[in-house]
Formats: structure tokens, C-alpha cells, sequence
């Protein structure tokens, strides 16, 4: 079934990820493609249980040995990582690829010193003496703007504050160099203040290295700020993926309208009403017939019974914009044009 | 007088909520003898009124005293100093059995749904744990009673017998709501209502306290750290900085001209949803971390950080003055000031 190897950095061919539980088959990925290159950054959009923080763990290979069943394929640089041995991915992990993790207190080990855990890091991917390594975790700290960095490498992770257990964290990722980068909610846990310095920081050091980043977050603010590709997940699938821009003046799936209508916000007069999704997430165990996203859809009924009955495809609609929604392209653009966009401008 | 297009002006209306000069000090011991060594300022010295029927935004970063404010109007925590006046009593060291009877008409949403709910209760006696408590005898019963606020917030009330870990987040959110509606409150202190919650589903919930407020003319304060939330749902905001209030203004007047380089610098790190305009933008970068309440910054607890700050920051604490018609704000610098004979005295010395 091993095919030919991609072009793009990063590929994810028909990746699922299912969890067997007791209650019935858990599909948190279920046939999600992307490409991703160099340089460039992805934004992943989703609410809770989407699915979006298992792909990066597949990525990472962090599902291995557990129960998890994936299938597809995940090219990284040219090798294939889902048939790809546990020890072998572990060597990529780190130095290939590297993440960025939401709550920096409860990834930083409490018993070791942060210098220590950056040291760690780096010396499992060179073979450097302690001294040199200790050096690199300094200049690694300085570099992510941590204050004193020689002496604050001997802190531990409760001595430092939010943002600082951040940066640290994103210098530990850093160390070896990584030309895959996945941060999982890098901010969520921050104050805006810290998390405008946060983000500024990711975007100079992603210039500076040329790594791919992958950025997943809940916040349109975020991924608007930093990515050249978004792709929005509902149900374990992807529903539109498109560059910025098209997700945010051409949204074409009503999941994508839902949730910009969902969102207040600072840059528009304020609206009357925010205009929320009704209902709730679907459980991944009963995901919906059809279209996942039908029971909360206001434009189900359009689409002549095909939503509760069939699984829409991915399809292209325009320069590389893909939309998973059973209504024809003209409707989707009339509704967005004349009825979603008004709405969300009005005052 | 001046034009509040956006806002109904409430200036008129009745005060329900006074606080004033409003203190908490958290002593911090050390050693055996349990020897105070310090206190962590957390709220220290904040003043505002809220009138009846209006939302008040009280907003800022970790560790600015916002959710210590919520606590102390509702009493859940004790003042260490200043007042709290709620309907004209003076609530501020009121022994617990004579407040009791005042809560009916106060009550407090909190931030996580998942562990403001008890897990061995059902819905039912959760949302009819206000009756029990009070006393309250209902025509219908009390059971009646509970289904009729289940569905004034959108739940089913025949969920009445099931337990909170068969709900959503947001459905949970719902139950803590009908929990505090039970009562018919007059005053509801929100800390966080939707920063737990999706984002479609923050959005129904921000649109379900909206609609009971109409509904119900109750009067919020809601404490939160997302400024755009905060802008939706408040008609009054007060912006606060490690434990004091730098600016208290009319949404409008607020969003609009700023005039704290604090409340400058926080909007502008806010991430606008809008890809074009990540280039043209310019962000006020603030360096660091906000200082620790334990050992606040002299004077203007934000000159640290403040780009504007000069020698007279660091020496003379600039009071909270109402620089525009309801605007007001503590800042020797501040930005968008009206017109330079209502500056500050300290601002024209030094200029």
C-alpha cells in the first residue's frame, strides 16, 4: 500500500486515529489530508474534541504502544512515520520534530531544574559535554527573551511565571533545532499582553530557523495573526482548509460562518447579537449520519435530504480552497455574501 | 449632554451596589510562630457604583484583584478594608446570619462549570438548593419551581433527576446559571462566565445572559480577562492593574478612546481576526511580566512597564480622576485627554 513519497515537507495522506473504549470505536481523526512546506505556517481550528490535538500527537508518534489504531500515511521529509518503528521516531522527536505544549507547569518536570531539562534535550541529539550543553540552554533562554538567563537556567519550572514556563518551554523545543514545529495552544493559558509577546517571539524564531509550524488553537485571533494555510476541523474532519484569507473573507463551510459569528470582536462596532452555533460538539463515538455537522447546521435543509444521508466529500472550490458541504458552490457563496457577511457587519 | 448613542443612559437610575475604597490584604506568614512578614495587596483600594439594571466589565490580567473584587461584593471573602454597600446596607463586616437573608438578592456564577457543580447531586437539588436553604416555600412546590428556571435557560426540565456528568460544558454552565437565577437575584456576580466554554457555545451562553437580563432586569458584574467579551456584554467597564481600578469608563468612550497607556497596550495585543491587517499593525509591546502583588511598584503600580512613565510615575500616585464626562482614569500621561486645561496638575508641571 506504501506509496510513491511526496514533494512537500510535511504530508498527512488519509490519516485516522481511532481509540477501541468500552462505550464503542472513538474516530478522533478520521481521514484527514494535509500538505505543509517549509517556512510556512498552518493554523488547525476546533473546538474541543475535533480532533486536533490527537493528529499532532500521531505526528509526533506519541500514540505508539498505546491502543490507539491508526492507519493512513504521515510523510515527514521524505519518510513515512505511521509504519515507522517506536525507536525510530523517537530519534526524529526532538531534533526533526518538536512541540509546544499548552500548560508549560504540568509538561516541565517539577524536580529538575529547567536548565537541566533543556541540557537533557539537547544531549540526547549531540554528543556534547555537560558544559556545552549548559551553554546552549543559556543562549537558548537569552534567546526567548527569559531575563538573566544564567542564572535563571538553574530555576526551577515553579520559579518561573506564566510566560516565562512558555518561553522556556519554547526554547526547550528549539534546542535541537527542529524543522517541524507543533504548538498545541501555545497561549490559551496566558495573559494577551504575555501572549502578544509570545506569539511575536514564535514568528521571529520561525523566520530566523525556516521551520514548519503548525499552530493549533480555538482562537481565530491567533491563527489569523500567524498563519499562511488554516484548516477547520469538526468531527475528526477536516470541513475547509484554504489560506487565510479565504477562510476569513470567502468561508464557504456554515461551521466556518459559525464560528466567526460566535465571535465578538474588538476590530468591528459592536453587534446586537453574536450569532452562536446552536447545539453542542457531536460525541465521536455517535458521530451524526451524513454530515457530522447536520443537527447544528441552519442549512441542512438545504441540501435536498443529503445531509443526514451521506458524508460530503472534500472538494475543491477554488485555487487550493477545499469545503466539505453538500450544497452547490453558487448557494454557499449567495448565503456568505448576502446573509452571513451583512450580519456580521452590521452594527 | 453628551452623546452616548450606543448606551442608555442609566446615570439616572438607583445605585444598587456601592463599593468604596474596597481593601483585601492577604497576610503572608513565615516560621513557627507564624509571623506576618508581608501582604499580598490583592484588591487595594477600589471604588465604583453600580446602577440598577447596567453591566459592569471589570477586566485585566492574572493577579489585577478582579475575581478578589467578585468575592468581596458577595462576601465570600472578608474586606480589609472599605465598604461594600448593596441596596443601601452596608454589607461590608455584616455577621453571616444577618447576610444570609440579603444573598437571596446576590448571587455569584463561577468560571468552571466542571467543579462548581456537586458531582452526587442531581440537577434538581442543585438549582433547588437555594429554597432548601432559605426557606422558601413555593405554590407549586419546589420541584415546579426548578423546572421552570431549567427551561428559562434552555435545559430540558425533565433532565430534573439527572446528575452534572451527563451534561456539556456548556449545558453544565446552564445549571450554575439556574442555580443563581433560582432566587430571583437583583445582583449576579459573574467571575469568568464563558472563558471555560467553546467558542460556539461561549457565544450562546454570553446571548443567555443577555436575554435574562432583559428578561429579569437583573444587574451584572462580570469579571473576565477577554476584552472582546468584555465589550460585548458591558455597558460600564473599569480596567484594573494589580489591585487598583487605572480606568472606569462608558463601553464606548473606553473602546474608543482609551486614555491609560495600560488599557492602550492591552487592546492592542488583543489578535484581530483579520488576516490583512497583521502587517499594518502596530502593537504596543510591553515588556515583562506584571510585578507581583507582594511587592507592588511604588507610586503608579505601572510605571515598570509604561512607556510613557517619567520621574513623577515613580513618586506621586496619580488618583482616579474623570478626565471626559464619565471617563475615568489614573494616569499623569494619559492618551486621547480630552483638552489640556482638564489635565492632571502633575502632567503640566513636568511638561
Amino acid at each position: 500500500m506504501t506509496t510513491q513519497p511526496p514533494e512537500s515537507f510535511l504530508e498527512l495522506r488519509d490519516l485516522r486515529i481511532h481509540f477501541p473504549t468500552e462505550d464503542g470505536l472513538v474516530k478522533s481523526v478520521d481521514g484527514l489530508s494535509y500538505k505543509l512546506e517549509r517556512g510556512k505556517t498552518l493554523g488547525i481550528v476546533g473546538e474541543s474534541g475535533s480532533g486536533k490535538s490527537v493528529t499532532s500527537l500521531g505526528i509526533l508518534g506519541l500514540h505508539k504502544g498505546g491502543n490507539a489504531k491508526i492507519s493512513g500515511e504521515i510523510w515527514l521529509d521524505g519518510e513515512e512515520l505511521v509504519s515507522a518503528s517506536a525507536d525510530h521516531v523517537r530519534t526524529l522527536r526532538g531534533k526533526k520534530m518538536a512541540m509546544i505544549f499548552q500548560d508549560p507547569l504540568s509538561s516541565m518536570h517539577p524536580f529538575y531544574s529547567v536548565g537541566a531539562q533543556i541540557v537533557e534535550a539537547y544531549r540526547i541529539h549531540n554528543r556534547v559535554s555537560k558544559a556545552v550543553a549548559r551553554k546552549h540552554a543559556i543562549d537558548m533562554l537569552g534567546r526567548v527573551g527569559i531575563p538573566q538567563p544564567d542564572r535563571r537556567v538553574d530555576d526551577y519550572p515553579h520559579q518561573f511565571s506564566g510566560g516565562m514556563r512558555q518561553r522556556a518551554m519554547i526554547a526547550m523545543a528549539l534546542s535541537c533545532d527542529p524543522e517541524l514545529l507543533i504548538a498545541d495552544e501555545p497561549t490559551t493559558a496566558l495573559d494577551v499582553t504575555v501572549q502578544a509577546q509570545i506569539l511575536d517571539l514564535m514568528t521571529d524564531l520561525q523566520r530566523e530557523f525556516n521551520s514548519a509550524l503548525i499552530i493549533i488553537t480555538h482562537d481565530l485571533g491567533v491563527v489569523a495573526e500567524l498563519s499562511d494555510d488554516i484548516l477547520v476541523m469538526y468531527g475528526g474532519k477536516c470541513v475547509e482548509y484554504g489560506t487565510a484569507e479565504d477562510i476569513f473573507y470567502r468561508p464557504e463551510h456554515p461551521y466556518t460562518w459559525g464560528l466567526l459569528g460566535s465571535m465578538p470582536r474588538l476590530d468591528r462596532e459592536p453587534t446586537e447579537r453574536l450569532l452562536p452555533i446552536k447545539g453542542t460538539p457531536p460525541s465521536l463515538i455517535n458521530v451524526p449520519s451524513g454530515c457530522a455537522f447536520n443537527p447544528r447546521c441552519a442549512f441542512a435543509g438545504r441540501t435536498d435530504g443529503k445531509a443526514t444521508s451521506q458524508v460530503p466529500d472534500l472538494l475543491e472550490t477554488e485555487g487550493g480552497h477545499l469545503v466539505r458541504c453538500h450544497m452547490p458552490r453558487a448557494e454557499r457563496r449567495s448565503i456568505w455574501d448576502n446573509e452571513i457577511k451583512p450580519m456580521l457587519e452590521s452594527t | 449632554m453628551t452623546s452616548h448613542e450606543d448606551h442608555d443612559d442609566r446615570s439616572g437610575a438607583e445605585v444598587l451596589l456601592s463599593v468604596q475604597g474596597l481593601q483585601k490584604h492577604f497576610p503572608v506568614t513565615k516560621g513557627l510562630l507564624r509571623r506576618q512578614v508581608g501582604a499580598v495587596k490583592a484588591v487595594d483600594g477600589v471604588s465604583f457604583d453600580v446602577r440598577k439594571g447596567e453591566t459592569l466589565g471589570l477586566v485585566g490580567e492574572s493577579g489585577c484583584g478582579k475575581s478578589t473584587t467578585g468575592r468581596l461584593i458577595t462576601r465570600l471573602l472578608e474586606p480589609t478594608g472599605g465598604k461594600v454597600v448593596f441596596e443601601g446596607h452596608d454589607i461590608t463586616h455584616m455577621s453571616a446570619s444577618r447576610i444570609r437573608p440579603l444573598r437571596r438578592d446576590m448571587q455569584m456564577i463561577f468560571q468552571d462549570p466542571y467543579s462548581s457543580l456537586n458531582p452526587r447531586h442531581t440537577v434538581g437539588a442543585i438549582v433547588g438548593a437555594p429554597f432548601r436553604i432559605q426557606g422558601i416555600k413555593t405554590e407549586q412546590g419546589t420541584k415546579k419551581a426548578v423546572q421552570d428556571i431549567l427551561e428559562l435557560v434552555g435545559l430540558n426540565p425533565e433532565h430534573y433527576n439527572r446528575y452534572p456528568h451527563e451534561f456539556s460544558g456548556g449545558q453544565r454552565q446552564r445549571i450554575g446559571i439556574a442555580r443563581t437565577l433560582a432566587l430571583k437575584p437583583k445582583l449576579i456576580i459573574a467571575d469568568e462566565p464563558v472563558s471555560a466554554l467553546d467558542v460556539s457555545i461561549q457565544a450562546q451562553v454570553v446571548n443567555l445572559l443577555e436575554d435574562l437580563q432583559n428578561e429579569l432586569d437583573l444587574t451584572y458584574v462580570i469579571v473576565a480577562h477577554d476584552l472582546s467579551v468584555i465589550r460585548h456584554i458591558s455597558d460600564r467597564v473599569a480596567v484594573m492593574y494589580l489591585g487598583k481600578i487605572v480606568e472606569l469608563a462608558d463601553r464606548k468612550s473606553l473602546y474608543d478612546t482609551p486614555m491609560h497607556p495600560y488599557t492602550n497596550a492591552l487592546m492592542s495585543a488583543v489578535p484581530i481576526p483579520d488576516p490583512a491587517r497583521r502587517k499594518d499593525r502596530e502593537r504596543i509591546r510591553l515588556q515583562g511580566d506584571v510585578p507581583s502583588p507582594l511587592n507592588p511598584p511604588s507610586a503608579c503600580r505601572f510605571h515598570t512597564r509604561c512607556w510613557k512613565a517619567q520621574e513623577v510615575c515613580k513618586t506621586v500616585e496619580p488618583p482616579l480622576v474623570e478626565l471626559a464626562p464619565r471617563h475615568q482614569v489614573a494616569c499623569h500621561f494619559p492618551e486621547n485627554a480630552p483638552e489640556p486645561d482638564r489635565a492632571t496638575p502633575a502632567a503640566t508641571v513636568s511638561a
